[in-house]
């Protein structure tokens, strides 16, 4: 099947907007980028997403306005354990980036985007709730999709798909 | 009865206020919202939406089957647009795997995605003038749904859980008489909606229960993730598949309603209009009608035909193992989206080379849409809450997946 090897060298890939405007104000906060399937990918230090965020929404060629989705993906048993994904839209320059976020399993915690972006309530609220992902300064981080009550996190790798946990 | 303590429960924060459940099961929530509403006598203080009543875990769910059991799942997700659901998983996992879908099969998916659009709005024209009290439309609305129901029977042997877009193409061969059928329904379809249009465009109550009502701004529903009519009804002109097309949709002329009220009215405008595109769309789809393959060259990842399987014994072996052990694809992920007839529908894939998904995630139109609520009903009446909640065209299924 044809298929175009990723590009994951950041050197070849800097002259992509939203990629370098990160590496123009903070090198440090990129960990990574990967294009891949007409896909960007920045994976960018935990510490500076809520800034990455602020900067990539605030940017006056290609302002990402629209956080289309946050989901989580667990790669458990592997450290580290779990990847906060992002999707970005620009609705002016109809350009997309994905933002990757990788936690540790012993400290799933992230800042919340609910200040940059109204949207992500209810998305950090189900990402909160399946898979146990903190956010720190959301405004009402509660379960969304499970009962209150409910123990465990669903949509983690450990969770059994069927039978008892 | 001890688990039930770990529950909040709302209280009212002033004493001149009190708390008033609606739903789970209240005719006007379209399934099973729950809304949680703080009101000052009619006027809403503070209103909170509850879900998760229909989760039935299909993210999770999916991880457990191979990529094409998928394609079933996701009809049961938007129920009212299962096409579109199909559409959106099956183009991005032959993202995933590169693959390339004949014109013919590209074509059919658009045709059938405006008619799922058409279907989709009819229900939900119906069942919103239903909810503010004109109850003649809903019966129109479904008699020309029904038509639209029998045509994916006709295609699919289903009328609802269609599951004819599969990985690679589409299940079958359009059958004889189908493109006629739905050229006589295309053509027959636009003086339908200025019937419903007759009912309600000027009518002077549906105007008062909607015009200035539930009032949203451009930059409150971006900033909520509103998508769709949603959006556009605050004067976004943004339209994947105009502005990102897929599935061939760069090939088709249409035009994309706006409206810059923001109000239920506006809403509602602009959906109707985008039914009236939407046949435009079918007529071009029926009359340029390449011919051709329905499926994709890769024996692999594609079924083979019934025929095939009995004189060639490649094609059974393809098919017992695609049907035993599945199809790998190449390890990766990619994020699809496509307008769904209520917004942004994307499907997030992650591979790790196995035959089945490492991770299937849904992002629903709705659930954020849904967010949009408390900024358009605080400060207003209870029954303009009604109208609101119609007038995001709420689907729980996608909502609570």
């Amino acid at each position: 099947m044809p298929s175009v090897p990723a590009i994951t060298d950041l050197e070849q890939l800097k002259d992509h907007p939203a990629l370098a405007l990160l590496l123009a104000w903070n090198p440090a906060a990129v960990q990574s980028a990967k294009y891949d399937r007409d896909e960007i990918t920045i994976c960018v230090d935990r510490c500076y997403v809520r800034d990455v965020c602020v900067l990539l929404m605030d940017d006056k060629n290609c302002p990402f306005n629209f956080l289309a989705d946050v989901t989580c993906v667990d790669w458990y048993p592997s450290e580290p354990r779990f990847e906060i994904v992002y999707h970005l839209l620009s609705i002016a320059q109809r350009e997309r980036v994905r933002l990757k976020v990788r936690l540790e399993s012993a400290s799933p915690m992230v800042e919340s985007v609910t200040s940059v972006w109204p949207a992500a309530n209810f998305f950090e609220r189900e990402v909160f709730d399946l898979f146990g992902i903190r956010f720190t300064g959301h405004p009402y981080l509660r379960r969304l999709m499970m009962p209150e009550d409910w123990e465990g996190h669903p949509l983690r790798k450990d969770y059994p798909v069927e039978g008892y946990r | 009865m001890a688990h039930l303590t770990a529950i909040p429960v709302v209280e009212p924060r002033q004493d001149r206020t009190m708390i008033l459940n609606m739903g789970p099961q209240h005719p006007s929530t379209h399934g099973v919202l729950r809304v949680i509403l703080e009101i000052d006598g009619e006027n809403v203080v503070r209103i909170m939406p509850d879900i998760g009543y229909l989760h039935t875990g299909i993210e999770k769910t999916c991880e457990a089957k191979f990529y094409q059991q998928v394609v079933p799942l996701t009809d049961r997700i938007d129920y009212l647009c299962p096409l579109t659901n199909n559409l959106c998983y099956a183009l991005a996992v032959e993202k995933l795997l590169g693959l390339e879908i004949p014109p013919k099969a590209q074509w059919m998916r658009v045709l059938l995605n405006e008619l799922t659009r058409i279907n989709s709005h009819l229900v939900w024209l119906g069942t919103h003038a239903l909810d503010i009290g004109a109850m003649s439309v809903f019966l129109y609305c479904f008699r020309e749904r029904e038509d639209i129901l029998r045509l994916f029977e006709m295609i699919s042997g289903q009328r609802m859980m269609t599951s004819y877009f599969r990985i690679g193409g589409l299940a079958l061969e359009p059958p004889l008489g189908f493109f006629k059928r739905a050229g006589d329904f295309a053509n027959r379809f636009p003086e339908k909606v200025d019937e419903y249009e007759n009912l309600l465009t000027s009518n002077p109550i549906w105007g008062m229960r909607t015009k200035g009502v539930a009032r949203i701004t451009a930059e409150d529903a971006i900033a909520l993730g509103a998508s769709g009519p949603t959006l556009r009804g605050s004067g976004v002109d943004f339209d994947l598949r105009r502005d990102m097309p897929y599935s061939g949709y760069e090939n088709f002329k249409f035009k994309v309603p706006i409206s810059q009220d923001g109000d239920v009215f506006a809403r509602y405008i602009c959906r109707v209009q985008e039914m009236r595109e939407s046949i435009a769309i079918v007529h071009q789809a029926l009359n340029g009608m390449p011919e051709g393959p329905i499926k994709a060259d890769a024996p692999k990842v594609v079924l083979p035909d019934r025929e095939k399987m009995k004189t060639q014994m490649e094609a059974l072996i393809y098919h017992f193992k695609i049907i035993t052990e599945g199809f790998t694809v190449p390890a990766g992920e990619v994020y699809q989206a496509v307008e769904s007839p209520r917004g942004e529908m994307g499907y997030y894939v992650v591979s790790d080379g196995t035959a089945k998904p490492y991770r299937v995630h849904m992002r629903a139109a709705c659930l954020a849409n849904l967010q949009l609520l408390e900024k358009m009903c605080v400060g207003r009446l209870i029954a303009d809450v009604v109208a609101a909640i119609g007038s995001i065209d709420i689907v729980l299924g996608e909502i609570d997946r």
